[in-house]
């Protein structure tokens, strides 16, 4: 039985090695469903490509994917920071809660809007710092340290609104509708401030030690420690970073919808940012991370959502077909799965 | 010895193989009613293996064991317990946010109409306790109580009444002198109520303290069983370490005393309780000291001390005749020590990171993170390196999990030498690796010393030892107990200065 089986057998691990040639680099799965999802909607809903000028700036699905995406993708690369040094930040969207009824607060306040602007950002660097100190300071467990504010966070927005009476939160803001619908020339303008945030944060990874650092302090702790890293100081400002991002991400999703509803604003945002990054060939056990795949794991999920809208599927399905995509891609990326599917394959032949 | 004996175990050529390894060669091991038996061993000596063996952890491939003269067959750990043989583990596996009744009782807990009661386990609990004379509240958590409490709590938790045979393996290696004393105390009632118990230690000290007789293991083998009076340290140690193989390492002709420069490492009183005594050393440019013990004498302790890896609570260093302020592996980076760690996976390398990532990291560390090596230079530096200590890698990119045991070691080595260090602490730094690459980093050693590099190197190897050092300081127990220079520099002088009292 064993001799026939050989020949049969190095066929398999020729065609395997082939297989699993192809299939390594961690781009290839998130790129393919992408695609899957752009090939289904072209027979489902063609509409989806058009892409037209309206009142001076672009229209259609696609850019509706990247400004919807813009918000959920800054979150989803702070996170990809965080998780580099094998943590998570939980906190993320009531960052965004805070940072909503700050906004809402000064403005009432009569602030100059371009002061509110960088209050905001202040706001979720100080959140992000409060985490790190938790984390890296405290040595709390990071899922225990950021659930914390992840609880305390929509509390203290709703705490905010009550400061000028509760009654109307919404407001009127030049500055902040230009970051939400405005754009320069044909394109948003969030888009343009997201390629310079993505740009200002690849550099600081990688054009500074950072970002090595952070990888080292995620991989093995107790190395970094020896090759004489500061540890904590690493941890810290990854919190930080997160809560850089997560403050920009909330001051664009409070421009949208131009009041402050700490309730509901980004509910789950942490939960998309961790499949961005997980999707993006992240692991949660740390030790790299990967700037241009989380944001391509990050566009993919947008697509997926706006896709599922445009196709006029009943809403209810939304849900579950995002999970199941997501499951699917983690499936592929997932090696047991594929050696299994390999070894099926093998078998068959 | 008139006695006509019988042994209450006897283990008769015992031997087992694992796959490329004859961990035990036939090997004897008599245990008599009531009495301390010392197994002595260094790494790979076959302790745990033969341990396992009795214990019912492993099954040997031949030779045979009788309890009480009766042949017996274990292949399970429940088994050995059944017939009256208990262990206790190194580290103490219990579970310390549980009470100690819990832990007392735990896969046993008594029952009453199908649920536990705890009133009879509590009972049961100080029922296990008062056989050890121990005075402790069984409702508090284990983790409550000191180690040394601990330690005794398993050895309440592993004694039956009907317990025959007690190992402990290394139930020292975490306690101070008192605490040490307390199990002692214990032992010794143990064994007045004729329990064999076999002690698995690496404190000579302690063997000569309590142990009735000592068998010693090597390679495999049984080297020697002996009552304690009858065996000298001396020959204990050199049965420990053997004679075989004695091509003593040519010394290599040293430089004259005047290259040897100032001093680069100077530590004074430096020591952590429970780690290392506090001791003195000094450690001059051009030099190179040798750190030399058995297993468990102190040797990564006093380096990781000095570096601050681990923290002193006595004493001071001076880095280049500047005093550390605040002991933390960064700050001596920065005042150019490097530490090059024994256990390369936990403690060197990021596996996911690049070799070149790897070695760089230690540079990149004591320059801060935003003054990034530029590209260019990290390229040369690991090019450099890959080729100065020919390291089998095909590029600088290739994650550095990948590499074998030998060129890790090397990348873990060339990132200590990167960091641009006027003193170097190598612990181990032939540990795992093959001939080749061994002659490769003691040359290695060499050169770095006549280019004036200060070195400190911790094996357990004495012939490497001898064969590189300028000077060597004896550990014993966690002590230092000598120093050794110049023509004194022998093997047969470091086994003395350990047998030494």
């Amino acid at each position: 039985m064993n001799t026939q089986q050989m020949p049969g057998s190095q066929n398999q691990s020729s065609f395997a090695a082939t297989l699993r040639a192809a299939l390594v680099h961690n781009a290839v799965w998130p790129i393919s469903v992408l695609v899957l999802i752009l090939v289904v909607n072209a027979i489902v809903a063609p509409a989806f490509f058009s892409i037209r000028i309206q009142d001076g700036r672009l229209f259609g699905s696609m850019i509706d994917v990247l400004y919807r995406g813009t918000a959920p993708a800054m979150i989803a690369l702070g996170m990809a920071v965080v998780i580099g040094t094998k943590g998570i930040d939980l906190s993320v969207g009531s960052i965004v809660a805070v940072v909503g009824s700050v906004i809402a607060w000064r403005i009432k306040e009569g602030d100059p809007h371009l002061v509110i602007l960088f209050t905001a950002l202040a706001v979720g660097i100080v959140c992000g710092m409060w985490n790190g100190l938790l984390v890296a300071v405290l040595d709390i467990q990071p899922i225990i340290a950021t659930l914390i504010l992840m609880v305390a966070g929509r509390g203290i927005g709703l705490m905010v609104n009550l400061i000028y009476g509760g009654t109307d939160p919404s407001f009127e803001s030049e500055l902040l509708q230009g970051l939400s619908v405005g754009n320069i020339g044909l394109i948003p303008t969030r888009l343009i401030l997201f390629v310079v945030i993505f740009a200002g944060l690849w550099l600081l990874l990688r054009r500074t030690a950072l970002g090595l650092f952070i990888e080292s302090v995620g991989g093995n702790p107790a190395a970094a420690q020896l090759a004489g890293i500061p540890s904590r100081l690493i941890k810290f400002s990854a919190y930080t970073i997160s809560g850089f991002m997560t403050g920009w991400a909330g001051i664009i999703l409070t421009a949208d919808v131009h009041t402050s509803d700490p309730v509901k604003v980004a509910m789950f945002s942490e939960l998309d940012a961790i499949l961005a990054v997980v999707i993006g060939g992240g692991s949660l056990m740390g030790g790299r991370i990967y700037l241009g795949m989380t944001l391509l794991g990050a566009l993919v999920i947008q697509t997926m959502v706006t896709s599922i809208l445009m196709s006029g599927m009943p809403p209810e399905y939304n849900l579950i077909i995002k999970a199941l995509l997501v499951l699917i891609i983690l499936l592929l990326q997932s090696n047991n799965f594929r050696a299994a599917v390999i070894a099926l394959l093998g078998r068959r032949k | 010895m008139a006695e006509p004996t019988s042994y209450r175990v006897e283990m008769r050529g015992v031997s087992k193989t694992f796959p490329g390894v004859r961990a035990l060669d036939s090997v004897d091991l008599h245990l008599r009613e009531g009495e301390v038996h010392a197994l002595l061993g260094e790494n790979g000596a076959g302790k745990s293996t033969l341990i396992k063996i009795l214990t019912g952890a492993l099954e040997r491939d031949e030779g045979s064991v009788l309890l009480d003269g009766k042949p017996v067959e274990v292949h399970t750990t429940a088994e050995a317990q059944a017939l009256g043989i208990s262990t206790v583990y190194q580290e103490v596996n219990l579970i310390p946010t549980l009470s100690v009744t819990k832990n007392l009782t735990l896969g046993r807990q008594p029952t009453r109409y199908g649920l536990i009661s705890w009133r009879k386990a509590r009972m049961m609990a100080e029922e296990r306790l008062k056989r050890l004379r121990l005075d402790i509240d069984p409702e508090r958590p284990l983790g409550y109580y000191s180690v040394a409490i601990q330690q005794l709590v398993a050895i309440a938790r592993a004694l039956e009444d009907d317990t025959r045979v007690l190992v402990l393996d290394e139930p020292t290696a975490s306690l101070d002198a008192e605490e040490t004393e307390l199990l002692f105390q214990i032992v010794r009632d143990l064994k007045a109520k004729g329990i064999a118990v076999v002690f698995i230690t690496h404190f000579i000290d302690q063997v000569y303290q309590i142990a009735d007789r000592i068998s010693v293991l090597r390679n495999g083998r049984l080297v020697g069983t002996a009552s304690t009076a009858e065996l000298p340290r001396l020959k204990l140690i050199s049965l420990m370490i053997g004679r075989e193989l004695e091509k003593l390492g040519n010394r290599p002709v040293r430089a004259a005393d005047d290259t040897i420069g100032a001093p680069a490492l100077e530590a004074e009183n430096l020591g952590r309780k429970r780690v290392m005594s506090p001791f003195d050393l000094t450690v001059h440019a051009g030099e190179v000291v040798g750190l030399a013990g058995l297993l468990g004498s102190g040797r990564t302790q006093t380096a990781k001390l000095i570096f601050g890896a681990i923290k002193p609570d006595s004493g001071t260093m001076k880095i280049a005749s500047k005093p550390v302020g605040h002991f933390s592996p960064r700050g001596s980076l920065q005042q150019g020590l490097a530490f090059c760690p024994e256990d390369r996976k936990a403690d060197g390398l990021i596996g996911e990171l690049t070799v070149r990532e790897n070695i760089i990291l230690s540079l990149q560390a004591k320059r801060g993170w935003h003054h990034q090596l530029s590209r260019k230079d990290q390229d040369r530096l690991a090019d450099d390196m890959i080729k100065a200590l020919a390291i089998a890698t095909p590029d600088a990119e290739k994650p550095v999990g990948q590499l074998s045991g030998g060129n890790q070691q090397k990348v873990v080595l060339a990132r200590s030498l990167v960091s641009q260090p006027t003193a170097l602490l190598l612990d181990e730094p032939t540990r795992g690796i093959d001939v080749g690459a061994h002659a490769e980093i003691v040359a290695l050693i060499r050169r770095l010393c006549t280019e004036g590099l200060a070195l400190l190197v911790a094996s357990s190897e004495f012939d490497e030892l001898v064969a590189v050092s300028d000077r060597i300081a004896v550990l014993r127990d966690r002590n230092k107990v000598a120093e050794i220079a110049g023509d004194e520099i022998t093997r047969e002088n470091i086994i003395n200065a350990i047998a030494h009292r």
